[in-house]
């Protein structure tokens, strides 16, 4: 293939990335927004919607869009209820204090990563896609699930958008966001707030995998390069604003995604976690966020 | 001599007898122990004592052990030259990071840590050419001793292990207890007022993180000496998270927490894994019992029931 | 005998946003006086001070202490030059046990005499006999009492003392005024109050502030006649 070809393929993956990485980044951003704690463990909220995903389709029998449909239903709830009950017994207790929340949120990543191991075992299993439509371009032919993965990305990081902006759930967590104290003074129940975002956040990243675990596979410690990547563009694009998350994201996953493929995936990540890194010393608000 | 100092010495003394009274699987044990301790102690001078809480010491831990490893290697070094490399490396790599990540303070400075450790992680990988990535190298029988001494044996090991855990804790026990880290606690407990007596934030923190990484460097330098392997994963996140987790267990602040938190979080997992396979979950589970109910770990927890003395 | 200038500021702006927090204020502090700082709540004391002390960059203006330009300096620095600064709400380390907090002060100076000279300190407040007290657990007037000792524990040129009587009571106001009457002439004192028989009892000269500008100038019975303070401030 030449080269022109060879980077329409790079961006159209690159793409696929980007789309899966805003969804999870959002989900973080929400949480770190509205809550103003980092959730170390989101990348495993990530792994165990795939790996549910993986025990929902074979658990129903028929054609594979049967079972992928639940899975794409039921994992996000799943996960979301996980999450919230984390919040309601751990982080509720710990007062949201920064510190002992990053702590507790490690180690809940090590409870789960241990219950895929024990009741998922060590191996990567695939997720049959639910169609096997092929796009036949000129130069290459490309699936057409992964353009339907786009498409149900945007579609699905609208719906966020117009909860958060136009449903009253949304401006209360904003509001929530905004003040927490004026918040709890005008009546809203700060606590239940804190565990709808904290489940929201953990749904989104899990309907994330979902969609991605047809291209990928399930495996234990897949929540790693997600939580990684997922945290490099809530950074960059500035922590706390979903529209910086959305433009990072798309940087982010486009540029690893075609760095990947014309360089090594390794330098690739050396030079984005080292970015992250620098933008947080440097310029700590990032792209768009208003402080850090 | 004040009841403290005699507590330390007795603990030194207590190591010594006993590769003497327990049998000898359990002086590897011990020893790797010992070494660990070191690194969570300097761990505890930049979380415990300064209030630091960094995600990324394994970056110290793993300059140590790779400027030792492959300074004896690949550059051919005495072993004792690359024990001090190791040792220097830790302290250069601490400093480097240090004046950068220092100028961002609680949850970003938890994340640039992080970072920056990943970063050194991905780099090892990286250039596996060299560093034999994940895989590792092991070092030459021959290399790991000093003139007649041969630290592949089980009592050199023992002492030398026992060594450098005697001489970290004493001079952590007189750095605590010393104008300099009674500094370092005020900048924990209260910034502002410190700045207004007088004292540099920056300078102060600075010190502290290039004391922990002299100390993680150290442990690196001997923990590659003393067992023989090399390899990508003492670089990575779990080695952050363990000396964090001993710390906590044994209690963050005090001098001999670290010692205790390695001792029984090294044994727990041992223990556990007679009944189970889920070491993750131990971790994971220890990790949330501490946060929750004990954050001060247990000599904290005893010093603040009345041992007020307990450095 | 002329009064020696210790400090003065020229035309010294802060603003946040919108508010004018100090504005272009011109003040001169003589050597070995109490000097009182009164004005309503949101006059921008704390603002100035922390302008002086350094907790708060200048935006434009100078500051000359002790004949030094210390308008950009770092406020650790400032410290070792001399200037010690006791925080509007109390600040101390609850943490620490009372000798500990004092010995952080004194430590800057004396290592080699600490134990002496942080008893001296602590006895000079009263709070010797509770040396080995967490900080956290005295009495308020106690712990108010300690962040004095620790900003005269730094043998400082200027003492500045945000709202000190604050929550005081009145047997606890009197040994304030008396320590506070001890430490000059070999220390300076800047103190923001709104305890009126304190301001009129301690100080040698008095400034006013109002709305980040200085209303008036003088000694206390100039004050006392000044109109404009008066409607302003003390309700004449």
């Amino acid at each position: 293939m030449e080269f022109g070809p060879f980077l329409l393929l790079a961006i159209m993956e690159g793409t696929v990335m980007a789309a899966v990485l805003a969804l999870t980044a959002v989900g973080l951003s929400l949480v770190f927004g509205v809550m103003r704690v980092v959730n170390v463990a989101h990348g495993e909220f990530f792994m165990l919607g795939a790996v549910l995903a993986w025990f929902i389709t074979q658990a129903i029998p028929g054609p594979p869009a049967l079972g992928f449909a639940a899975a794409l239903i039921l994992c996000p709830l799943l996960v979301g209820g996980i999450a919230a009950l984390a919040d309601m017994t751990i982080l509720k207790r710990l007062n949201y204090d920064p510190e002992a929340t990053i702590v507790a949120t490690i180690g809940l990543s090590y409870i789960f990563q241990q219950a895929a191991l024990s009741f998922y075992g060590p191996d990567a299993r695939p997720v049959l896609a639910p169609f096997n439509i092929r796009l036949q371009l000129p130069w290459f032919g490309y699936s057409g699930y992964k353009i339907a993965v786009v498409m149900a990305a945007v579609i699905l990081l609208l719906a966020v958008w117009l909860f958060m902006t136009r449903s009253r759930a949304g401006l209360v967590m904003r509001a929530t966001q905004a003040d927490r104290d004026t918040a709890r003074a005008f009546g809203i129940n700060v606590d239940r707030v804190y565990a709808a975002v904290f489940a929201l956040g953990a749904g989104l990243a899990a309907v994330a995998a979902v969609l991605i675990v047809p291209i990928q596979q399930a495996h234990y410690l897949m929540g790693h390069d997600p939580l990684l990547l997922s945290f490099i563009v809530v950074i960059i694009g500035g922590l706390g604003s979903l529209r910086g998350t959305l433009v990072a994201a798309v940087v982010v996953g486009l540029s690893d995604g075609v760095i990947s493929v014309f360089f090594s995936p390794t330098l690739a990540k050396i030079l984005a976690t080292l970015l992250v890194a620098m933008v947080l010393v440097f310029r700590p608000q990032g792209l768009f966020g208003a402080r850090a | 001599m004040s009841r403290a100092l005699a507590l330390h010495l007795a603990v030194i003394a207590a190591l010594f007898a006993a590769q003497f009274l327990v049998p000898p699987y359990h002086h590897t044990n011990l020893a790797r122990i010992m070494v660990l301790s070191v690194f969570a102690m300097g761990y505890n001078i930049a979380f415990g004592y300064t209030g630091l809480l960094s995600l990324g010491h394994a970056l110290f831990f793993g300059a140590g052990l790779y400027a030792t490893g492959l300074g004896i290697e690949q550059f051919g070094l005495t072993t004792a030259v690359a024990l001090l490399a190791g040792l220097l490396a830790g302290g250069i790599v601490a400093a480097a990071s240090g004046v950068l990540a220092l100028r961002t303070g609680g949850v970003s400075f938890m994340i640039v840590t992080l970072m920056f450790a990943q970063a050194g992680y991905l780099t090892i990988l990286y250039f596996g050419a060299y560093t034999r990535g994940d895989e590792g190298f092991v070092i030459a029988r021959a290399a790991r001793a000093i003139g007649p001494v041969d630290f592949s044996a089980d009592t050199p090991r023992y002492l030398a292990a026992l060594a450098l855990f005697s001489v970290a804790l004493l001079v952590n026990f007189a750095l605590v207890r010393s104008a300099t880290g009674r500094s370092m606690i005020a900048m924990r407990e209260n910034e502002d007022r410190s700045l207004m007596l007088g004292y540099n934030p920056f300078r102060v923190k600075l010190l502290a993180l290039v004391i922990s990484g002299l100390y993680a460097g150290a442990a690196g330098a001997a923990y590659g000496v003393l067992f023989g392997y090399v390899g990508a994963s003492f670089a990575g996140i779990q080695y952050s998270i363990l000396p964090l987790l001993y710390v906590l267990m044994g209690g963050a602040g005090t001098v001999l927490g670290p010692f205790l938190g390695a001792l029984l979080m090294f044994y727990l997992i041992d223990i556990s894994s007679g009944y189970t396979t889920a070491h993750l979950a131990v971790v994971g589970g220890a990790l949330l019992v501490l946060v929750l109910f004990a954050p001060k770990g247990i000599l904290g927890a005893i010093r603040e029931r009345g041992a007020r003395w307990l450095p | 005998m002329a009064a020696l200038t210790l400090l003065s500021a020229r035309a010294l702006t802060r603003h946040f946003g919108g508010l004018k927090a100090v504005s272009n204020v011109d003040f001169d502090l003589q050597a070995g006086k109490v000097h009182a700082l009164i004005g309503p709540n949101g006059a921008g004391k704390t603002t100035f001070v922390s302008l002086l002390c350094g907790r708060v960059p200048v935006q434009s203006g100078s500051i000359v202490f002790d004949g030094r330009d210390i308008t950009h300096l770092a406020a650790n620095v400032r410290v070792d030059l001399g200037i010690a600064y006791t925080f509007q709400i109390t600040s101390i380390y609850a943490g620490l046990s009372t000798f500990d907090n004092v010995a952080l002060a004194v430590q800057r100076q004396h290592r080699d005499t600490l134990q002496t000279e942080v008893m001296a300190a602590l006895t000079r407040v009263g709070l010797q006999d509770r040396a080995d007290q967490m900080a956290g657990t005295l009495a308020y007037g106690h712990q108010r009492l300690l962040e004095i000792a620790m900003g005269l524990a730094l043998s400082p040129k200027l003492l500045i003392l945000d709202e000190p009587t604050q929550g005081l009571a009145n047997a606890e106001i009197a040994h304030f005024k008396t320590l506070i009457r001890g430490v000059t002439p070999a220390t300076t004192v800047l103190l923001i109050e709104h305890n009126m028989d304190v301001v009129m009892d301690l100080a040698d000269q008095i400034t006013v502030l109002n709305f980040g500008q200085i209303l008036a100038t003088g000694t206390p019975a100039q004050i006392r006649a000044n109109a404009a303070v008066q409607t302003a401030y003390l309700g004449g």
